[in-house]
C-alpha cells in the first residue's frame, strides 16, 4: 500500500479524496478504508524511542487472536457436561488431527497472555503511561485485564480435571463471603448446590461467547483511546508538543511501516518462546497445566494443595494471608481493584522512572518483587513461615498503592529533557 | 478370579530386590530401601523396545484390573510398531476388535466388592503422578498381615491394590523403627518410621530383571499418557528452527526500514 522511495522512506498513502480508480475508488466511496488506514496506521505517529517494553501490547493482541482461533477449533470437539468434558479433552489430545497442538497452543497461550499483560502493565508503571491524558486508556486496559481473569478462570474449569473442580469451588465460594446476598449469589452463579453440570455448561457459554465478545470490545476501545491520546514513551514526553513545519511530531514516526516491521520482530521472537513451550514443555512443570488436572473432577477427593494457576496466585496468597475468610476476600478484591486508582494516586510531576527519584524507583521495585514473591507463596501450602511471608509481602503490596500519593509527592525528580532520547542504530 | 489366584501365588512365592537398590544394600552396608523416595524411574519413551516390553507386561499383568480407556489397540499397535497380525494374536483379547479401546475384563461392580474401590484407569496416571511415583509404588510393596490383601505400600500407604507382581518380585518385609517426638506440651509421642526392607522370599525374576520389568511398564504408561509426545518433540525441533530463521529475517527487514530513523 505504501510506496517505497529510493531512499527507503515510505511515502504517505494517498488521502481519501485523492484521485483513484477501479475497485479502490468504488470501495472508498462507500467506506472510508483509506482514510481509516491513514489515520490509524500510516499517518499515526508513534514516538521513535520505544524500547523493548513496548513490544508486549502488540504481542498480546496476537495472542488474543491465537486464543480466539484455537478456541474456535477446540469448541468443535469439546463437549461441555460433567460426563463428557474430561473425555472430550482426551479425545482432542489423542484422536483429533493436530488436536494436541491446538490444545497446547490454547493452554500455553492462556499463560502467555498473562505474562504479556503483566509485563505490559509493568511498562505502564515504569514510564507513567497511566498519567493524564491516558487515565481512560489505563482504565480500559484494566477492564481488559479483569475480563481476561474471568475468561481464564472459566476456561480453566472446562477440562473438568480435579483441580478445575476444586479451584472453581474455592473461587465461586468467595462470592459467598459477601454479606447478606452471598449464599444466594453463589447458588445463582453455580446453578446448583455444588459445582456441577449446570456450572460447567454456563461457564462454557460465558467462556466462548460472552467474555470473548467483551474482551474484543474492550481491546478495541483500548486501541481507540490509545490512538486518540497517542502512545507514551520511555521518556514520558508528549511528542505532540514538538511538531515540525509539516505539523507532524518531530519525535514521531509513522506506525506503518516502522512499528509494523519492528513489532513483527517481537512477535517472531515470542513465537519461538511459545513454540518451545508448546512442543517441549507444554505443562511447564505443572505451572501451565497442573498434574491434578489429569485426573477427572472428583467431589469426593480433594487435591493435596488447592491452588489456582500461577497467574492468580499473588491474589490467592493475599486471600490466605488473613485468617478471616471474609476479610481475606475483601483484601483480595482491593488488591485487584487498587490498579484502577493509580492514575489519581500518582502525584509525581513527571511520568517516566528515568526522571523520577529513588523513592518512586524503590517503591516500584519493592512492588514488583512483592508481586512475584506473593505469586510463589500462593502456590505453597498456607502454613508456618509461608503465611508470615505472605503477610509481610501483602503489606508491601498494599503500601505501594496506599502510600503512592506520599512518596510520589516527596520524590526528588530530575529535569525532563525537551526531546526524546534516541540513539540511531 | 485371576487376581485372587495371583494373590495366592504371591503369598507362596519368593523375593528379590531391584538392581538400583542393590549396591546400597551390599556395598555401602546401608539398609536396602532406606532411600526409596529418591528412587527414579529414569525411563525414556523414545526407547521403543522398552515401551514394547512394557505393553506386553501391561497386557499380561495389569489389564486384568486396569483399563487404558483412551487408547485404542490399533493406536498402540501403530505407535509401537507392532504388526497388525501380531497385535491381534498376542495383545487384543478375544472378542475385542483392534479399533476398540483398551478395556479391562473386570466388571467395576465386582472390583468394588473385592477391593473396596474400582482399580483406576491408567491412561493418564503418569501425567497425574509422574513416572517416579509409579516406579516407587511398584517397588515398595511389602508384606503386611494386617492388610486384607496381605500387602502394604510405602508410596501409597494402605493401598487397596494387592501386590500382584509378588510372583515376579518375591516378598519383602518392611522394618520400622520407633522415633520419639517431644510434643509442645512436653509429652512424648511415638512414631513408626520406615527403616529398611528385609527379603522374605525370592520371586521368579532376578533383582535386575524385576527392576527392568517395572521400568518398562512405567515407560509404557508414560507413552500411553501422551501418545503424541514423540511426534510433538520431533516436530518441535523444525518449528523452532523455522521460527528462529523467521525472527532473523524479520530483524533484517526491521533494520533496513529503520535506517532512515535518526
Amino acid at each position: 500500500m505504501t510506496v517505497k522511495t529510493a531512499t527507503g522512506a515510505a511515502a504517505p498513502m494517498p488521502k481519501a479524496g485523492a484521485p483513484k480508480k477501479g475497485f479502490r475508488a468504488w470501495l472508498n466511496k462507500r467506506m472510508p478504508v483509506d482514510e481509516f488506514l491513514a489515520s490509524q496506521v500510516t499517518e499515526y505517529y508513534a514516538p521513535k524511542n520505544f524500547n523493548v517494553w513496548y513490544y508486549f501490547g502488540s504481542i498480546a493482541l496476537v495472542v488474543l487472536v491465537l486464543q480466539l482461533v484455537s478456541g474456535i477449533f477446540l469448541a468443535m470437539f469439546y463437549k461441555p457436561g460433567e460426563a463428557t468434558a474430561f473425555d472430550s479433552v482426551q479425545f482432542i489430545m489423542r484422536e483429533v488431527d493436530w488436536g494436541w497442538l491446538i490444545r497446547y497452543l490454547h493452554s500455553s497461550g492462556a499463560s502467555f497472555f498473562f505474562i504479556l499483560v503483566y509485563l505490559h502493565m509493568f511498562r505502564a508503571f515504569l514510564y507513567g503511561s497511566y498519567k493524564a491524558p491516558r487515565e481512560l486508556l489505563w482504565l480500559l486496559g484494566m477492564l481488559v485485564y479483569l475480563a481476561l481473569m474471568a475468561e481464564a478462570f472459566m476456561g480453566y474449569v472446562l477440562p473438568w480435571g480435579n483441580m478445575s473442580f476444586w479451584g472453581a469451588q474455592v473461587i465461586v465460594n468467595l462470592f459467598g463471603t459477601i454479606p447478606g446476598i452471598g449464599p444466594d449469589l453463589v447458588l445463582w452463579i453455580r446453578g446448583d448446590y455444588g459445582i456441577a453440570d449446570a456450572t460447567l455448561n454456563r461457564f462454557f457459554s460465558l467462556h466462548v461467547a460472552a467474555l470473548p465478545l467483551a474482551l474484543i470490545g474492550l481491546v478495541a476501545l483500548h486501541l481507540v483511546a490509545l490512538h486518540e491520546v497517542g502512545s507514551n514513551n520511555p521518556d514520558g514526553i508528549e511528542i505532540k508538543e514538538k511538531v515540525g513545519a509539516d505539523g507532524k511530531p518531530l519525535d514521531g514516526i509513522p506506525f506503518h511501516p516502522y512499528y509494523t516491521v519492528k513489532d513483527f520482530v517481537g512477535i517472531a521472537v515470542f513465537l519461538v518462546l511459545l513454540a518451545i513451550t508448546v512442543f517441549f514443555v507444554p505443562t511447564l512443570g505443572g505451572l501451565f497445566l497442573e498434574a491434578p488436572n489429569f485426573e477427572p473432577a472428583n467431589p469426593m477427593s480433594t487435591p493435596e494443595h488447592i491452588a489456582p494457576v500461577w497467574y492468580f496466585t499473588p491474589f490467592y496468597a493475599i486471600l490466605r494471608a488473613v485468617p478471616d475468610q471474609r476479610m481475606g476476600a475483601l483484601l483480595m478484591l482491593i488488591a485487584v481493584m487498587a490498579f484502577l486508582f493509580v492514575p489519581w494516586l500518582d502525584r509525581s510531576p513527571v511520568r517516566s522512572m528515568r526522571y523520577r527519584g529513588w523513592l518512586s524507583r524503590s517503591a516500584l521495585a519493592i512492588f514488583a518483587v512483592s508481586f512475584v514473591v506473593l505469586g510463589y507463596l500462593g502456590m505453597q501450602p498456607a502454613e508456618g513461615l509461608y503465611v508470615l511471608l505472605a503477610r509481610i509481602f501483602a503489606a508491601l503490596y498494599f503500601a505501594f498503592f496506599f502510600l503512592m500519593p506520599l512518596y510520589t509527592w516527596l520524590d526528588p525528580v530530575k529535569p525532563v529533557p525537551e526531546r526524546v532520547v534516541y540513539h540511531a542504530h | 478370579m485371576r487376581t485372587e489366584a495371583l494373590l495366592a501365588a504371591a503369598l507362596l512365592t519368593i523375593a528379590a530386590c531391584a538392581s538400583q537398590r542393590l549396591p546400597a544394600a551390599e556395598e555401602g552396608g546401608g539398609k536396602f530401601g532406606a532411600d526409596w523416595d529418591s528412587w527414579r524411574a529414569g525411563t525414556s519413551v523414545s526407547d521403543l523396545a522398552s515401551v514394547q516390553r512394557g505393553a506386553r507386561n501391561f497386557v499380561s499383568y495389569c489389564r486384568g484390573c486396569h483399563s487404558l480407556k483412551y487408547e485404542r489397540w490399533s493406536r498402540l499397535g501403530a505407535d509401537l510398531k507392532i504388526p497388525p497380525q501380531l497385535l491381534e494374536k498376542e495383545l487384543v483379547p478375544p472378542g475385542a476388535k483392534a479399533t476398540d479401546y483398551i478395556q479391562t475384563a473386570m466388571p467395576s461392580a465386582d472390583a468394588e466388592a473385592w477391593f473396596g474401590k474400582a482399580p483406576p484407569d491408567l491412561s493418564l496416571m503418569v501425567r497425574a503422578r509422574g513416572t517416579d511415583y509409579i516406579y516407587q509404588y511398584l517397588t515398595t510393596f511389602y508384606v503386611d498381615p494386617s492388610r486384607q490383601t496381605g500387602a502394604n505400600n510405602l508410596r501409597y500407604p494402605s493401598t487397596a491394590m494387592p501386590h500382584v507382581l509378588s510372583e515376579l518380585e518375591g516378598l519383602k518385609r518392611a522394618e520400622f523403627r520407633t522415633v520419639l517426638h517431644h510434643a509442645p506440651g512436653g509429652a512424648l509421642t511415638e512414631e513408626q518410621v520406615f527403616d529398611h526392607f528385609e527379603p522374605v522370599a525370592p520371586g521368579r525374576l532376578a533383582l535386575t530383571e524385576y527392576d527392568g520389568f517395572v521400568r518398562d511398564t512405567v515407560n509404557f504408561l508414560d507413552y500411553v499418557s501422551e501418545p503424541t509426545q514423540l511426534e510433538r518433540r520431533s516436530l518441535g525441533v523444525w518449528v523452532v528452527l523455522f521460527l528462529l530463521v523467521f525472527s532473523w529475517l524479520a530483524l533484517l527487514v526491521k533494520r533496513e526500514y529503520w535506517k532512515d530513523v535518526h
